[in-house]
């Protein structure tokens, strides 16, 4: 007993040891691990295990250790007290007191109420006897496991996700199984009829037995006092050794009932998750939020994580309320709904049915956003589409293309493989760092994984490039159950903040802050000196929002960009020096030979932005290196502008009609030594046959007859995108012009590490063009902007005090 | 065991680090945290040897510039859910000297090979 010893910490009772109470615990423990002194009541025997795959077990595809998310050892690890096996019966406000059905008492200073939901049991007569079940514990799991073992005979009430999962099982494990559903066609709140029917056709195919639009009566004894048959309304009796009701679920909120909680088909809650008594929350299935009682994980983990804010006297996060999908959990079909599919007035619906390969999808659009979809057969495009609703993006500038799927949009690195199920365990998911489906599957299963984030933590997967993350998040789909945490809606920093990268933007602009420790003081920081992650967007937000007010910290920018080389892996550095539009000349030519032989650089390379790259460069050689090329930077190693790549045009090619290797070494001379949020490529073609390639770079330029074409927003990195098109215009000048304001706007309102793709996919093409064409003024005032910004940035290779390279970094010490 | 001065605190940036390079062509990265605590530890990564002493410092712990790793100043241990630790030195403040013991490394695992290293997961 640490009381007594210690300064009394603060007592937190939770009740309930499901996946909601303890996934609070988890994130309380993440943020303020000896904050509380934390005593656990659990109704069930066992520790926390994960409910959703209850229907893995039962189907014999997993056993219960298997399911098991916190065992004991880590209780008492956490020093948690736990009471298994205990039911709290009444809760003392008064006094502060909670007391379980056996006279345990705990007193509290913070309550926190997670006790999930009861099953609905149908009142019929015959509801009582032996052989009567209600799906929902691992108790139930057992006594079903258990009689389908010496019983034959199975109808599952109510043909919704819970019934079918439990009809499924008890098929596999050799009783004959009938579903009886009220409705007209199964899984009515997640599936319209076409999906209803296809996925009715498939479990029969299963070997089960339906009744739609049919009641139950009653259920019949039989001998023994066990069920014997289940009689409908219309008079058909089925046989039945076995019944189990799946109906739906009640948030349970008796003990919170008594306790005088208001309580409004489950426990009401406010944002920070708290009842109306404020020293008690409720999380999970027993809340109601804004009128929503939520029966999946998803929205539990995200109200776990807010409930913890709150529980960490931190109180900024807030719980908005979650959009919820559904995967239905039987081996061998694929399916897959989310937000509102029924369609109807003021929503259009794309549908792709190829009904003898089992294949249907249905997105519903609503206001150009996607309200709804529904996949059967092929779910692979489930979480793409998750999160364009989850996100609110607007589909519109992709709708030709949305039934298609994301993966049609051309991802690199795993060998165009989309589907994760049908992938062997030995199949490479992420390139980047080599890690194949089975040790993902192994992770997850191991060490309990929900969400993307843990995955990459354990795993690396998609950890690097992210190409991969539709792939992997649909491992985690199949593998942790149907449905998981989903990133939040609001995206922290990282995690020394719950502020998002447009709040630490905002408030840099609205209160003038200046220095990376205002800044942090400010957002309040959980942090002293924040981490790799946030100080380098910090330090970006600070320049680009106060150039020439702000001072760079180069500690707070990453190696590259500190050294102003790239490192490489055996810890020498690449040194790229710029070539105006990829032209060079002989004198350049030679001195680049010359500093090869004379620091025996060993690999001289030429990159794909046309100049040339000096690999192998020890740290100390750096600054005489720079001096000895006396070219300038060529920032190759920066989140700045890199190269612009040009065509010969007009000036040498038969087909060229306009002088775009001019343009380019305007355009560059414009705007290098331009820090951005993220690198920015840049390319010029004197005509259609685009041998620059402007149609994968952050803006392209195309030469035509009468102008130029300006294109921005395309990719050609880890997942290939077209650049879209802009405006067309007919100078040199004008092309600098919008060039310039369209970079500025992103430099100014990017985030961190966020390509011009992303940038725009997020704030959508149509801003980008209100802002850069059809607002002539605020063109001009971007485009100023852009070039006072410049105005006198040195290089620093050959004016590094003015840039503030720290030069003591490439002398050892003690030297 | 001997510490020998290698500088001056101020010849280490604040949330910096410099390298020392031992008579045997080991490198030690010696680290200055926020609150001018100073830490010393082989300037190799566990993971695949990135140089500790190029990564961001933050708190008590540095990122590795390679793969990102973070590596705790003080025990040389890779941040979970990574698995690694490297050897560290001793390090002092005197009247503002830095004084490191180049021939102090250890592992907190009681090794002292050139790189103790665990599979990634």
């Amino acid at each position: 007993m640490p009381d007594g010893t210690l300064a009394r910490r603060p007592k937190l009772v939770v009740v309930g040891n499901g996946m909601a109470g303890m996934r609070t615990v988890e994130e309380l423990l993440k943020l303020r691990p000896d904050l509380y002194d934390i005593t656990v009541f659990g109704a069930e025997p066992h520790p926390n295990y994960n409910r959703i795959l209850l229907s893995p077990v039962l189907a014999g595809e997993q056993t219960i250790p298997d399911i098991v998310l916190n065992t004991l050892e880590w209780y008492r690890d956490n020093g948690i007290r736990l009471h298994l096996g205990k039911e709290v019966a009444r809760i003392d406000r008064k006094a502060r007191v909670v007391e379980a059905a056996d006279g345990t008492k705990e007193s509290y200073d913070r309550l926190l109420l997670a006790t999930g939901s009861d099953p609905f049991m149908l009142p019929v007569a015959g509801a009582q006897l032996e052989g009567v079940l209600s799906y929902r514990d691992i108790h139930d799991t057992e006594a079903m496991i258990e009689a389908a073992a010496s019983y034959r005979h199975a109808v599952v009430i109510g043909g919704g996700l819970l019934g079918l999962e439990a009809a499924n099982g008890l098929a596999r494990r050799g009783m004959a199984v009938t579903v009886v559903h009220l409705m007209p066609w199964l899984m009515e709140r997640q599936l319209d009829r076409t999906a209803a029917g296809m996925l009715q056709k498939t479990l029969e195919a299963k070997g089960l037995a339906f009744r739609l639009e049919s009641q139950t009566e009653s259920l019949l004894e039989g001998p023994g006092g066990r069920v014997r048959a289940l009689r409908l309304k219309s008079g058909e009796e089925l046989p039945a050794d076995l019944v189990v009701m799946a109906v739906g679920i009640r948030p349970n909120t008796r003990l919170a009932e008594t306790a005088g909680l208001h309580c409004h088909r489950g426990i009401v809650v406010n944002d920070t998750l708290q009842t109306y008594d404020p020293r008690i929350y409720a999380v999970g299935e027993c809340a109601n939020h804004r009128g929503t009682a939520y029966g999946l994980v998803a929205p539990l983990f995200e109200m776990a994580k807010v409930c913890a804010n709150h529980l960490a006297e931190y109180g900024i996060a807030r719980y908005t309320g979650s959009v919820t999908s559904t995967k239905l959990k039987v081996t061998g079909v694929d399916l897959f709904s989310a937000g509102d599919f029924t369609g109807g007035e003021g929503t259009d619906d794309i549908v792709l049915a190829d009904p003898s390969a089992g294949i249907y999808k249905k997105l519903v659009i609503k206001d150009g956003k996607l309200a709804g979809a529904v996949l059967y057969g092929d779910t692979v495009d489930g979480t793409w589409y998750f999160r364009l609703l989850r996100e609110g993006t607007s589909v519109a500038p992709l709708r030709d293309k949305l039934m298609f799927g994301e993966s049609n949009l051309g991802d690199a690195g795993h060998q165009g493989q989309n589907r994760a199920l049908a992938l062997p365990d030995t199949a490479e998911v992420c390139g980047c760092n080599g890690v194949c489906k089975g040790a993902i599957v192994k992770a997850i299963k191991d060490k309990g994984l929900f969400t993307l984030e843990d995955v990459r933590k354990h795993t690396k997967a998609s950890s690097s490039c992210g190409s991969c993350t539709g792939l992997v998040e649909q491992i985690l789909m199949f593998t942790a159950g149907g449905d998981y945490s989903e990133s939040p809606k609001k995206k922290a920093v990282c995690a020394c903040t719950d502020r998002t990268h447009q709040e630490v933007r905002d408030a840099i602009r609205e209160h003038h802050l200046l220095t990376i420790p205002a800044a942090f003081h400010f957002l309040e920081w959980r942090t002293p000196n924040g981490c790799a992650s946030c100080r380098p967007a910090m330090n970006y937000y600070l320049l680009s929002t106060w150039p020439h007010e702000a001072k760079d910290d180069p500690q707070s920018r990453y190696i590259n960009e500190r050294s102003h080389a790239n490192i490489q892996k055996d810890g020498t550095y690449s040194v790229i020096p710029r070539m105006w539009g990829g032209e060079t000349s002989a004198s350049e030519l030679r001195r680049i030979a010359n500093v090869v032989e004379k620091y025996a650089i060993p690999t001289v390379k030429v990159t794909g932005g046309q100049r040339l790259d000096l690999l192998g460069v020890k740290k100390e050689d750096l600054p005489a290196v720079w001096k000895d090329l006396d070219m300038p930077s060529g920032h190759a190693y920066a989140k700045a502008l890199r190269t612009v790549k040009t065509c010969v045009g007009s000036e040498w090619c038969r087909f060229g009609t306009q002088d775009s290797t001019r343009m380019g070494q305007e355009l560059e001379r414009a705007l290098w030594r331009m820090y951005a949020p993220h690198k920015v490529k840049l390319a010029v073609s004197g005509c259609p046959r685009n041998c620059a390639e402007s149609g994968i770079k952050d803006v392209g330029v195309i030469g035509v007859d009468s102008g130029w074409e300006i294109y921005v927003a395309g990719n050609g990195g880890i997942k290939t995108e077209v650049a879209q098109f802009f405006c067309k215009v007919g100078t040199r000048e004008e092309v600098l012009e919008y060039a310039g304001a369209f970079l500025q706007l992103y430099r100014e309102e990017g985030f961190y590490l966020e390509r011009t793709v992303h940038f725009v996919a997020r704030v959508g093409l149509d801003y980008a063009k209100r802002r850069v064409l059809e607002d002539a003024e605020g063109r001009k005032d971007l485009w100023e902007r852009l070039q006072f910004a410049l105005d006198g940035e040195p290089d620093p290779w050959h004016e590094p005090e003015k840039a503030r390279v720290d030069l003591r970094q490439f002398e050892p010490l003690g030297a | 065991m001997a510490f020998v001065p290698i500088g001056r605190l101020e010849d280490i940036a604040p949330l910096g680090a410099r390298r020392f390079k031992r008579a045997d062509g080991v490198e030690i990265a010696v680290f200055r945290t926020g609150t001018d605590t100073v830490f010393a530890l082989r300037d190799k990564c566990p993971h695949k040897g990135g140089p500790l002493s190029q990564g961001i410092v933050f708190g008590e712990s540095v990122a590795c510039p390679l793969h990102n790793w973070c590596i705790g100043l003080a025990d040389g241990h890779a941040a979970a859910p990574d698995e690694g630790v490297i050897e560290r030195f001793a390090v002092k403040l005197e009247g503002g000297m830095v004084l490191l013991d180049p021939d102090s490394g250890v592992a907190e695992n009681g090794l002292c090979s050139p790189i103790a290293v665990t599979a990634a997961p």
